[in-house]
Order: C-alpha cells, then structure tokens, then sequence
C-alpha cells in the first residue's frame, strides 16, 4: 500500500472510531445525570407563624434539611434576614457549605456548630470559623402571607439574589 | 502450523498446545527470587489471599443483599445477619478482611520505601502497586456505603462533595456523581455496581499488570545488592543450592510464604469471631437519616490520615480559603505517593538503614502518618487542630524535601 493510501486509510479509521467514541461517551455521561423525575421534585410550604424565638426548626425539602430561625430582639440583624411581619427570620439549607454535614444550633451561644470539622456560624449563616468557605445557602422561596413556600423563587429571594447575599 | 504429535499424556497434550511446561517454569519454577529476604517480602501473598476472601464472602452476601434505598439496610442487617444462616460469617469475613487487607498493603507499601525496591528498574511495580492502592480504596468506600446506614450515607455526602472543590464544574460533577441534588437511591445503585463489578475487574487487570512488572526486574533484596539472577540460577540447577543467592518461586519461596499466610489467618478469624467490631462502626447499624448527621464522623482507620490532612487546614491564608488549602493537600496526600520514584533522586537501591538522612526521613514519615492516623479520630476542637495542622504540614514537607535529601545521600556516599 502506497505511504498515501496508508495515511487515508489511517485517518479514516481514527475519525470513524473518534466519532463513535464521542456517541458512547456522551451517552454513558448522560445516563449518570439525575433522572427527570428527580430533577423535577416538588415544593414545601412552611408555616412561619408556629416558629419561636430561638429556637431552630428544620424542614425537609428535595431531600435536604431546610434551617429556619426566627431571631429574638436581641439577636443581630442581617442582611441574610428575612423579614416577615416585622419579625426576622434566618432561613438556609442546613448543610455545611463545606463538605455537607448538618450543623447544629446551639441556642445558648446563638450560633451554628458543624462537628465535621469544626465549622461554625452565626445565627444568620456567616461563616464564624473555617473551613466552611461561604455562608449557609439560602433555598429559593416565595413569601405567600406568613406562609413560605420553597422551591419558588419569589422577588424577596430575587433581591438576594441579586445583592449576591444567597450564599 | 505447530507440530502437534500424538500426545503421551494429559500433559503433554496440552503442553503441546499451551505450552505449559515453560509456562511453569517461567511463572514458577524457574521463577528466580533472592534467599536474603525475611516475612516482609510475604505480604504479596497475604494481599492475595485477604482479596480472595473478600471475594468470596462477597459472592455470599450478593446472593442476599437488595440494591435499593429502601431495601438496603433490612437486607444487610436483617435477612444476612439474622435469617441467613452463617450470613453474619459472610460479612464479618468481608469487613475484616477489608481492614486487614489495607493494614497488609500499608506493610506491603512501607517495606517497599523501606528497602528502595521502588527504583531503579522497578518503577512500574511501584506505580501499578499505587494504581491498585487507589483501586481499593474507592472500593472501600463504595463498599461501605451498600449498607445505607448513618455513617454509609454520611460518609457518600462528604466525600463526593470533596468534588465539588473542583473549578468552575465542581457542584455539576457533585451532581453528576450522585445522579440526583443529594445523596439518594440513585447514588447507592450506582456505587452497587462500581462495588461489585467495575472496580473489582480493573483490580483484577491491574493486579496482572503489578506481577508481570515485576517478573523482568525481580523482587529485591535486603541488602538492595544487585544480583545476576541467571549466573544464580544456572548454580542452582546445577546443584549447588547452598551457594546459590536464589531459590526458585514455587516451591521453595510459597512454601515458606504459606507459613505467614497461616500465621495471618490465625489473627484474622480471631479477629472475625471475636474482635470485628473495629470493622462495623456501631453508628452504621442506624438506618441512613438524611436530616440527622452523626456527632462524630469519620472515616475507616486507613482513611484517617488523608482524612486529618484534609481537616489539618482549618483556618484561610489569605486570599485562598481553608477549604481549597484543605482539598488541594488532600488531592496531594493521595497522589504523591504515586511518582515517589521521581522525587528519589538516589540512584543506588538501599535499605533505609545505608542511607542516613533517608532513614530519618523513612522514620519521620512513619511517625507522622501514625499521629495523622490518632488526630483524624479525634474531633476538631481545640489543641487536635494546631497538631493536626503541624502533622500536615510535616507530611507535605517531608515530600518537598526528599529530592534534596536523597540527593545528598547520593553525594556522601562517593
Ligand atoms: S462539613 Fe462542616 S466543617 Fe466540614
């Protein structure tokens, strides 16, 4: 076979087989992407009226832990707050932006602790001590009343949003 | 075509095909391997024997265990060790000798960087050895999480998300892993079958690929004296077994590796009737609870000292924050040890013992990986952090100095 020939068919080969690669690879990635049905989980609404000063509610929502906190007088306001009837509230994921624990409230010293690797934060999930790298996240939501609804992005979280305050 | 004749026997008939006399003699019994040795040199043979056990006792608790979130942690903790009769058996065998086996290779490993049988000729030993280190352990770990109990699932949660430190792509790769925005049913199937199919038949490949490599070189010796494996072998077969260096494979060098082997298994089904509770963490024996993380988590004890340089970094230097130094040693604890043959730069093969500031950097090694080991069980408060931290560092800078330190070895010597 001429040096040409040889180089053709080379080529040939390589460019068939690529492609095929290419097809089987793209397939096997999208086949490890979460499912439709998951994708597309449903919303939770939460009544903020029951919450009490102090003290951490927790709620499931996509399988995740949703932290709410409403803040007593005395506790530090912030811009992370959520004000519902006056009255401030902290509402995050309750997991540790750093590799994903459940940190705990402590409502003595009004603060987070991640026993992980001992991260902490504040009542308003600023991060206190490393290693967690960014404040608790805050889920989107909607405010319909006292009632939140999470999985919606209403304008309260759209203007987090764009202050860049949701995490 | 082969000239096949009429065969004289089984053995020839296949030898005829197979060749399987010189198979023998090249895998076995002319298989050259050094008499000045000692139990060290065994722990091959006992890895083999802790992967056949695991292979079987695997086979037993497949027949009965349910790939399913909702399914998983009866069929473990209820159909195999309560209904199935010896099902517990299967999965003490199975957990301990997941424990022992990394124990074995930690042996295996050190006596390797000890006695400088990483060099020299014998880099693609040590690199398909590491290769098949990294193979086990996400074996482990996809293992451990079948169970779906607390630490099973907490333990999915923070090490996949230790992918999320990559740039840019970071969450989507956690994601992708995961096959669903947390750690779920979809991520259990998956690890399923990476656990029982996928990882074991790349072991199997590599371990292959580990003994060829180490069939042209040869096993290494106490002494790292380079020895003429055929002017030995040709005075063993000529009869003069004494004076020979070398004793061939099977059956000389086997028989006295069963020995060790027989000695192991004492300690080990001791260890599976009486003392398996080191391997089977009482918090997994809690079915998986996505809204409660345990107190304390941490890792199996052979994860614990890449665990503890993770967690050494607790605090943001400058612009970069705890938790990217903490991945970044992280990622560097586990690869490092990979291409230690590079960052040797002495070229002579030699026990620690004939290389005096290798030997201090062999022996600090040692001391720092067992203190990693101690501080990754102990929660991060207080005083664990600084020596965490201290140990850490220790462990990195040994690394960035053992090209100048080999290096002046190498010069001393002339
Ligand atoms: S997961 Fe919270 S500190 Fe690491």
């Amino acid at each position: 076979m001429s040096d040409r020939r040889q180089f053709i068919t080379g080529a040939g080969l390589a460019a068939f087989t690529g492609l095929g690669a290419i097809g089987a690879l793209y397939a096997a990635k999208r086949s490890w992407d979460p499912l439709p049905s998951v994708a597309a989980s449903g919303f939770t609404i939460v009544d903020l009226s029951v919450a009490k000063e102090n003290q951490l509610v927790v709620e499931k929502w996509r399988g995740k832990p949703i932290f709410i906190l409403k803040k007593s007088v005395d506790m530090k306001k912030d811009k992370r707050d959520i004000v519902v009837n006056g009255e401030n509230f902290h509402i995050s994921i309750g997991l540790c932006t750093h590799l994903g624990c459940i940190p705990s409230y402590r409502p003595e010293k009004k603060n987070f602790l991640c026993a992980c690797h001992g991260g902490e934060f504040d009542a308003s999930g600023n991060v206190t001590k490393a290693p967690p790298p960014s404040p608790l996240v805050i889920p989107p939501f909607k405010l319909d009343g006292t009632k939140l609804v999470l999985g919606e992005e209403g304008s309260e979280y759209k203007k987090l949003k764009d202050a860049d305050l949701i995490a | 075509m082969a000239q096949i004749k009429k065969a004289n026997g089984i053995g020839d008939w296949f030898d005829q095909r197979l060749a399987t006399k010189k198979l023998a003699k090249v895998m076995m019994t002319e298989y050259w391997i050094p008499k000045d040795i000692n139990f060290l040199w065994a722990m091959g043979v006992v890895l083999v024997v802790m992967f056949k056990l695991l292979i079987i006792s695997g086979i037993f608790l497949l027949m009965y265990y349910k790939p399913d979130a909702k399914l998983a942690f009866d069929s473990v903790n209820f159909t195999i060790m309560q209904e199935v009769e010896y099902g517990w058996l299967w999965r003490h065998i199975h957990a301990v000798a997941a424990s022992f086996a990394f124990l074995v290779i930690y042996i295996h490993m050190f006596t390797a960087i000890y006695y400088g049988s990483y060099k020299n000729g014998r880099e693609m030993i040590w690199i398909s050895g590491m290769i098949l280190f990294i193979l086990f352990s996400t074996t482990a770990f996809t293992g451990y999480v079948l169970p779906w109990g607390q630490m099973s699932f907490w333990a999915a949660q923070v090490i996949t998300n230790l992918f999320g430190g990559i740039p840019v792509v970071g969450d989507a790769v956690v994601t992708w892993i995961r096959g669903d925005f947390a750690v779920s049913d979809s991520t259990l199937t998956r690890f399923f079958m990476l656990h029982v199919f996928l990882l074991p038949l790349m072991i199997v490949f590599v371990i292959v690929i580990h003994f060829y490599s180490l069939r042209i070189p040869h096993v290494n010796n106490q002494e790292g004296a380079d020895i003429d494996f055929d002017a030995e072998a040709d005075k063993y077969l000529a009869g003069n077994k004494k004076e020979s260096k070398v004793v061939p494979f099977w059956p000389v060098f086997l028989a006295k590796d069963f020995y060790v082997v027989c000695v192991t298994l004492v300690i080990f089904f001791f260890c599976v009737f009486f003392f398996y509770d080191f391997s089977l963490p009482g918090v997994n024996f809690e079915p998986a609870n996505p809204m409660v993380t345990p107190k304390y988590i941490y890792p199996e004890w052979y994860f614990l000292w890449s665990y503890e340089v993770l967690r050494g970094f607790f605090f943001d230097i400058g612009p970069i924050k705890a938790m990217d130094i903490g991945l970044i040693a992280f990622a560097f604890a586990n690869v490092i040890f990979v291409i230690l043959p590079f960052l040797d730069r002495d070229p002579r093969v030699l026990p620690a013992h004939k290389r005096p500031r290798f030997k201090i950097w062999f022996w600090v090694l040692m001391f720092t990986m067992v203190i990693l080991t101690i501080y990754g069980k102990l929660p991060p408060k207080g005083i664990n952090n600084v020596i965490g931290f201290i140990a850490s560092m220790t462990f990195i800078t040994l690394f960035l100095i053992m090209p100048y330190i080999t290096k002046k070895d190498a010069k001393g010597a002339k």
